[in-house]
């Protein structure tokens, strides 16, 4: 508590970060071996799978973003900046200039709007606001090789600083291109990503993104609830809306999910992942490592005790 | 006996200098380091230091084109993901010798040692220096472990075999030191060791490939598939056997009066023997590569865009091509061929690498060739550390028994 509380962020969410951190306990020690090394001699399987489960927190929370209903207005963008005490933008939020460019979120941003013709003509761009997903099963947790991030049970997916060693492998590793780095600072860099003010969501409150949409376009809620809400809407106006919740199944599913009139691809979402979570594709690869560490030294040590005493071949 | 002490006391330090000069008085030594080559290795690393300082100063931003959108830069590109499958010399080299039992290759073993040793070495330099906080580099290790993650595998293994190839390339620095005692240990574990060297190597060469499993979306289809961790092991068996025939070849001709006879008089013949391995693993290599293409089932993208005329480029003129040229060199007995075939199939592996890491990574990002072009500045850091590199690496060679064996020690025949 020695900076003064900004938020309902600040304050009790530290402290119960700091609590649950890293000093490393046995436990972990061993487990850490287990897999970097030693599992197949010590007899433990690695076990990743069960490292790694995430589902049944049945209440999570998500947000829906319909995209149909935003109008641009970079409420959100200015709410987020204030609520997580970011500096002042090159351009003030109420400039429309920004949408000549695309843009993604920044060390300084973590949320941006960006701004698409409008394919079936009728004259209104289409906005698209992006930041972390905070994914079901993120990539950018299971690519961390000092687990700097944690799947809050809640929804949001967080990172810690004080572990972080700038590796940027969780940026490789996020499909949804979201966390950014601190490329300016020589000798404290960050990664910096949305939090889902997870804070003001502890607190009982919600995101200031949310909260700050004149129009609504952000629904804050369940994620299950957001489901139904979205599968709803989408029924009810069908020549409104595509038939697609982004964000359910891609990656493994997110905890942001959008709405949107025209086809996703065309908004520049990725259409290219897989349905399950990514990090699967690295399961496989993962569990052969003991099969490895225990086939190697007896098919060496064979051979080696075959050919000790081999005469020179010409 | 006190007087003897003291005499004693005075020799040592005259005796270390004596080895760190070769013998030659200071003056001498001063005068003859003045070469064309290391005049341009001077400049090199005149403009290359000073801009890896600013980097510590200012931050990566100022030096690298590494951004949101690309995080992995030529640093990594060129000096990781590069460097450590040509570093496989070690590996392959002991494998052949200690375990396999080919000991007519022994003369070849060190410098194969050594090669890896020194590769290892630079790419944890290329890495301290990207990453953002280089003093936290040990915290995968004790710290905070994420065993979900496939760099966390990495991590570990390039750490230890990095400590095992030191104890494998000890016993030359012992023989230097003339260090009988400790050297006699430092046999003892080679096999030990090179059991260890091979599963580590194994491990964190597939693991490497194994890092992009985690990339899907972002990584041209033609190169992602989900062999791309036998791809990367298999290929730096190959990235080590030619890494020798190159490593010696410029070691022989550069380096002569620091081989002996058994080196010299030998390495044609070994040349070819080595050259006959690499090719036989190249075409695995190539076989799984076409496997790849047919397992997704991307015949159509071969022919369809520029992707897909690179990776037919990729694959036939790196990988085919050098192999069918070891392939005749093996064949007519040809030293001369099997090299150029070496280090084409060098050539290969580098802009294999290239591709998976830069190049086809992020390739449906509007501008990407634009973002991937490296800035002067990180050029001028990457040449100034691959000088530093040749610098060391010759200035050991100059004075280690690497290419030659210390008479002292022949007996043993380590
Ligand atoms: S969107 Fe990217 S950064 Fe956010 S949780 Fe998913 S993988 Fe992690
Ligand atoms: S940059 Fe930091 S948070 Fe991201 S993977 Fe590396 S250590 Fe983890």
């Amino acid at each position: 508590m020695e900076k003064p509380v900004k938020d309902a962020r600040s304050g009790s969410e530290r402290d119960e970060r700091k609590a649950g951190r890293r000093t490393v306990n046995r436990r972990d020690f061993l487990r850490g071996m287990a897999v970097a090394g030693g599992a197949a001699f010590l007899g433990t399987p690695t076990d990743v799978e069960a490292l790694h489960d995430l589902s049944g927190w049945p209440d999570r929370m998500g947000m829906l973003t319909d995209l149909t209903e935003c109008v641009g207005c970079r409420s959100c963008e200015s709410a987020c900046n204030a609520a997580n005490g970011l500096p002042a933008p090159e351009v003030p939020f109420d400039e429309k200039s920004v949408f000549e460019r695309k843009r993604r979120p920044t060390a300084s941003a973590y949320t941006v709007v960006n701004r698409y013709g409008n394919p079936k003509g009728s004259g209104n761009p289409i906005y698209r606001k992006v930041q972390c997903n905070h994914c079901e099963e993120p990539s950018c947790a299971s690519a961390c090789p000092v687990r700097a991030y944690t799947k809050t049970p809640e929804g949001p997916v967080l990172y810690d600083k004080d572990v972080c060693f700038g590796c940027r492998y969780c940026m490789v590793a996020c499909p949804f291109y979201a966390p950014a780095y601190d490329y300016e600072s020589a000798l404290e860099p960050k990664v910096v990503k949305c939090t889902m003010c997870h804070g003001r969501i502890k607190a009982g409150g919600i995101p200031a993104c949310a909260g700050s949409c004149p129009m609504g376009a952000i629904t804050f809620g369940r994620r299950e609830k957001l489901l139904k809400i979205a599968r709803d809407r989408i029924r009810k106006f069908p020549d409104r809306y595509v038939d697609q919740i982004y964000g359910e199944y891609e990656a493994g599913g997110t905890s942001w999910l959008y709405l949107s009139g025209i086809p996703f691809g065309e908004l520049d979402f990725p259409t290219n992942l897989p349905r399950k979570p990514i990090v699967e594709n690295t399961k496989g690869f993962l569990s052969a490592v003991p099969l490895v560490l225990t086939l190697w030294p007896a098919l060496l040590g064979l051979c080696y005790a075959a050919n000790r005493n081999k005469e020179e071949k010409g | 006996m006190n007087d003897n002490y003291l005499v004693k006391e005075e020799a040592y330090p005259a005796r270390f200098a004596n080895k760190l000069t070769m013998g030659m008085p200071l003056s001498e030594y001063a005068r003859k380091l003045v070469t064309p080559f290391n005049i341009v290795a001077a400049i090199l690393l005149s403009v290359g230091l000073p801009l890896i300082g600013l980097r510590f100063w200012q931050g990566l931003a100022t030096v690298t084109h590494a951004s949101n959108e690309y995080p992995w830069s030529i640093l990594l590109g060129w000096g990781l993901f590069s460097g450590v499958p040509l570093s496989g010399t070690g590996y392959v080299m002991a494998t052949a010798v200690y375990i396999f039992g080919f000991k007519k290759y022994h003369p070849l073993v060190r410098l194969g040692v050594l090669t890896g040793f020194m590769g290892y070495l630079f790419a944890v330099i290329y890495l301290l220096i990207d990453i953002g906080r280089p003093w936290r580099i040990y915290y995968p290790m004790a710290v905070s472990f994420g065993p979900t993650s496939v760099l966390f595998l990495v991590a570990w293994h390039v750490a230890t075999y990095l400590t095992v190839q030191l104890l494998e390339f000890s016993p030359a620095i012992l023989e230097w030191i003339q260090a009988r005692r400790t050297r006699k240990w430092a046999i003892l574990i080679t096999v030990a060791m090179t059991i260890a060297g091979v599963i580590l190597s194994t491990l964190h060469q597939s693991a490497l490939g194994a890092l992009f499993l985690m990339a899907p979306g972002k990584l041209h289809p033609l190169w992602y598939s989900a062999f791309i961790p036998v791809f990367f092991f298999i290929s730096s068996i190959y990235a080590g056997l030619c890494m020798v025939i190159a490593v010696s070849t410029i070691g022989a001709r550069y380096l002569r009066e620091k081989a002996d006879h058994r080196f010299l008089d030998s390495l044609d013949g070994l040349t070819v023997g080595l050259g006959k391995a690499a090719c036989i693993v190249m075409f695995v290599y190539f076989a799984l590569r076409m496997i790849g293409v047919a397992h997704d089932d991307n015949w159509a993208l071969l022919l369809s865009s520029s992707y897909g005329y690179w990776f037919l480029t990729e694959v036939l003129l790196f990988v085919l091509l050098p192999c069918v040229v070891l392939t005749v060199g093996v064949k007519l007995h040809s030293a001369r061929i099997v090299r150029v075939g070496a280090f084409h199939a060098i050539a290969g592996v580098i802009l294999t690498r290239l591709n998976i890491s830069i190049l086809m990574f992020n390739w449906n990002l509007p501008g990407h060739f634009q973002a991937i072009v490296p800035p002067a500045r990180e050029v001028a850091i990457v040449l100034s550390i691959i000088t530093l590199h040749v610098l060391i690496f010759r200035w050991i060679l100059n004075r280690m028994p690497v290419m030659r064996e210390d008479p002292a020690y022949l007996e043993d025949g380590h």
